[in-house]
């Protein structure tokens, strides 16, 4: 083989595969734009106007107590999530986490609808690394310590 | 006592390193043996320094010494020995303190299995060894020490983050992952060595392959093991989740896969130096980004433990590793021409290059999901997350391409494959691609990416068992030995190609289960009173809530179901689905139940209960084949035993002449 047909083909080497690699940085580019969810607030969901619906957002805020709506035979929940100063309704389809209850931090994920209601696909419970004693009585072990049995594995 | 002993062996051990880091640079320039021997010393010393501290951990640990900063993080009286132990792991500062260890067993032992041997690369390699070392020391002495003192003494702590503590697996994750990701600092360091002292042969390659088929394996055995807790202890039924953390263990073993196979056409034809040196260093940079996003609490995950000042040591860290590997690169670049040409485009090393272009695509995508968060967070203060929707649309060609290299690489010779030698290799691995994206389809499959993911997973899955096919039946005829002879006597001849067959079909068990669960995943959520049934989504089988009981343990509350698995209504099995509350922390963790079947896992979680027993929420989910996936990773980890075990050629070298070095010749 020549010398000149050896460079010839690794300068094609490396033609194509910056070619290959640039295409790709493409992609991945427009992909990633594409599918970023915004972590966000109600309040500045709601600043976000029109661009604020229909597109996946995890919300995060606090179950604003009194609001929820739990039909548990439909399993349809229903609750509104405030942040202190916006409020938003949130709607969502399956069994809330044990620990939901009002006044608790929620993320949810989903879309918020023309409607105005917010469609959750998932919904967490919010993790406080911190510990704090539970009030008296809301210990698990005094709470559900009817449900302990004899023998029991 | 115990904080003395601890912090004066870690002090020790890094004032020591930082000698002998000198030493072993001096040593080496100037000639002197007896500064080399006591740099050596240095590496055999830190491994008894860091045991000790190691040890003084767990004692302070098991004895509950609540003095000590780390026991009082992590102890606590109520939980169970074994759990005592192993939370040397859970927390940051005891992490940083058995990585430490474990880089002190490396370093010892690869300075004492290749002491006197390939002249100046050995010491270059021990500096580099001693150099990260003495990185990790540095931060047991200060943003990371664990043997701080509580004054007054706490009379109990908190116990383990919770959801560490509640699965078995969690004994097994982290050690392996810390093998995986400290393992790789032994092929790095002696890639620079070689780049120091000017060895730049594939010395270097030979003397670290099977340390990094180990470190590999480990790797690969660690993501596993991290994925089958995700599954048993998350509670969603995943075992993936494009999760920060996940991404900074994936990162490196996708970089150290693309080296295990470039290595090879170096070896073989000489190429590809630079490009080897590049992914050695890139996959250490990667296990030190992956513990700086684990560690540093830069992202938010069950991974995640404090935010401190560590971050940018870890920063600072990769940075000056990056620079110094880029300059020491650029410096030999003109010594580093390839011996060898693509002489066709129908070869093996073709295979190889497209399988490195695709990993490194892969990389660099994953880095890419993974850092634009930090990015954004960083440069506009907004929060974000780079959905699974994103890695799946970039990753699923990716892989479904590899898997058909898979079955290309091996099938092709080295150099140039004639016509005819294409046909009679790639028409029976085609036809059975075909028959198998045929009988998909028919069977109802319509997800592009499952068929694609079946048919070339058979492809590859034929081609590889070929390889035994032929290697086997040529023996038989030359050797006039029977099947089984035949077989042991092929693989022992050549443990590394037959042994990374075994992996890849390990590879192809994992990527048919991933497909099969994640397309045919089914769920339902039914909230059921105490002896109601509901069918189980795909209408196979049906489940009964019998009732609810709860047990009161040291550590934690348990409130669990009994369940009675039920097919066309007789019992078959039962599950316990549970919530653990731990003592300390508000938010009860979920125990699922899995019952595994080779063909279909029925998965059960108890989401909430009412208080009196009445009855309760279930998440109830089908996944076909998930099995295959463990099973994958138990075959990978076969296949790696039969590629680290001594070959014939190796073994007789050994006998005869130590200073041979490891592995010369056997590749076809």
């Amino acid at each position: 083989m020549s010398g000149r047909g050896r460079a010839g083909r690794r300068i094609a080497l490396i033609v194509g595969a910056v070619l290959i690699l640039g295409g790709f940085g493409y992609l991945v580019y427009g992909g990633l734009d594409e599918n970023l969810v915004y972590f966000l607030t109600p309040t500045e969901l709601l600043e976000r106007g029109d661009a604020a619906y229909d597109a996946p957002v995890r919300l995060g805020g606090q179950v604003d107590p009194g609001t929820v709506v739990w039909d548990a035979a439909a399993l349809d929940l229903r609750f509104q999530l405030t942040d202190g100063t916006q409020r938003i309704e949130v709607h969502s389809k399956g069994a809330p986490p044990q620990m939901f209850r009002d006044g608790i931090g929620v993320v949810v994920e989903g879309r918020l609808t023309r409607a105005g209601i917010f469609e959750s696909t998932n919904l967490m419970v919010k993790h406080s690394n911190e510990y704090r004693p539970p009030p008296e009585g809301h210990e698990p072990r005094q709470m559900y310590k009817s449900l302990v049995r004899e023998g029991a594995r | 006592m115990i904080q003395t002993i601890g912090s004066s062996s870690i002090a020790v051990a890094l004032a020591l390193t930082l000698y002998g880091v000198v030493a072993a640079v001096v040593g080496v320039r100037r000639r002197r043996p007896e500064l080399l021997r006591s740099a050596e010393a240095v590496a055999y010393t830190n491994f008894g320094l860091l045991s000790l501290a190691t040890l003084a951990m767990v004692y302070a640990l098991v004895t509950h010494d609540f003095s000590v900063s780390y026991v009082a993080q992590v102890g606590s009286r109520s939980t169970p020995l074994f759990i005592t132990i192993i939370s040397l792991w859970s927390a940051l500062e005891g992490s940083i303190l058995f990585w430490g260890w474990v880089l002190a067993a490396y370093t010892a032992a690869a300075v004492y299995l290749n002491r006197e041997r390939h002249g100046s690369l050995v010491p270059y390699a021990l500096t580099i060894l001693l150099g990260v070392g003495a990185f990790f020391y540095l931060l047991l002495v200060g943003p990371a020490n664990p043997f701080g003192t509580r004054w007054p003494v706490p009379a109990d702590g908190p116990g383990p983050n919770p959801l560490l503590q509640n699965h078995i697996l969690m004994a097994v994750h982290p050690p392996l992952l810390y093998l995986g990701y400290v393992g790789m600092t032994v092929p790095f360091a002696f890639a620079i060595g070689a780049l120091l002292s000017g060895r730049l042969d594939d010395t270097w390659i030979r003397t670290t392959r099977r340390w990094t088929v180990a470190a590999w394996t480990f790797l690969t055995l660690a993501i596993v093991a991290g994925m089958w807790w995700s599954y048993e202890v998350l509670g969603w039924g995943g075992y993936w989740a494009w999760d920060p953390v996940e991404n900074a263990s994936f990162m490196p073993w996708l970089t150290a896969t693309a080296f295990l196979h470039s290595v090879m056409v170096q070896e073989r034809r000489g190429m590809l130096k630079v490009w080897n040196l590049s992914l050695i260093i890139a996959t250490f940079l990667l296990t030190i980004l992956g513990t700086f996003l684990t560690r540093s609490g830069i992202v938010s995950s069950v991974h995640a433990f404090t935010a401190g000042s560590i971050g940018y040591y870890f920063l600072a860290f990769i940075a000056a590793i990056l620079v110094f590997s880029l300059v020491v690169l650029a410096g030999r670049s003109q010594e580093l021409r390839s011996a060898g040409n693509l002489d066709g485009v129908a070869s093996r090393e073709t295979v190889f290059l497209l399988n490195n272009l695709l990993l490194s695509a892969f990389t660099f995508t994953v880095l890419l999901g993974t850092l634009y968060p930090l990015v954004a967070e960083a440069l506009r203060g907004v929060k974000v997350s780079v959905g699974a929707p994103f890695y799946n649309r970039m990753t699923l060609p990716l892989c479904v391409a590899l898997l058909f290299l898979m079955g290309v690489g091996p099938a092709l010779p080295w150099r140039s494959a004639s016509r005819e030698t294409l046909r009679r290799q790639l028409l029976p691995p085609l036809a059975a691609a075909v028959l198998v994206a045929v009988a998909s389809v028919a069977f109802g499959v319509r997800q592009v990416y499952a068929v694609l993911a079946f048919a070339f997973g058979a492809f590859a899955l034929v081609a590889n068992l070929r390889e035994y096919g032929t290697g086997v039946r040529a023996r038989m005829r030359a050797h006039a030995e029977g099947p089984l002879t035949a077989l042991r006597h092929l693989v022992a001849a050549n443990p590394r190609r037959y042994g990374g067959y075994v992996a890849h079909i390990g590879v192809i068990a994992m990527a048919i289960g991933i497909a099969a669960s994640s397309t045919f995943r089914m769920e339902r959520d039914a909230t059921l009173r105490s002896g109601e049934t509901v069918e189980v989504p795909g209408g196979r089988f049906a489940l009964r809530f019998d009732e609810l009981w709860a047990l009161d343990e040291p550590q934690r509350f348990v409130v669990g179901a009994y369940m009675t698995v039920l097919r066309e209504g007789r019992e078959i099995g039962r599950l316990d689905p549970r919530l653990n509350f731990y003592r300390g922390n508000d938010q009860p963790i979920a125990t699922p139940a899995v019952r595994t079947r080779p063909d279909l896992d029925i998965y059960v979680n108890l989401m909430a209960f009412e208080r009196d027993g009445s009855s309760a929420t279930f998440r109830i989910l089908t996944e076909p084949l998930v099995f295959w996936i463990w099973l994958g990773g138990g075959i990978i980890g076969l296949g790696a035993a039969i590629a680290l075990w001594p070959g014939r050629r190796r073994r007789a070298a050994l006998m005869t002449d130590p200073a041979i070095p490891a592995g010369k010749g056997g590749e076809r």
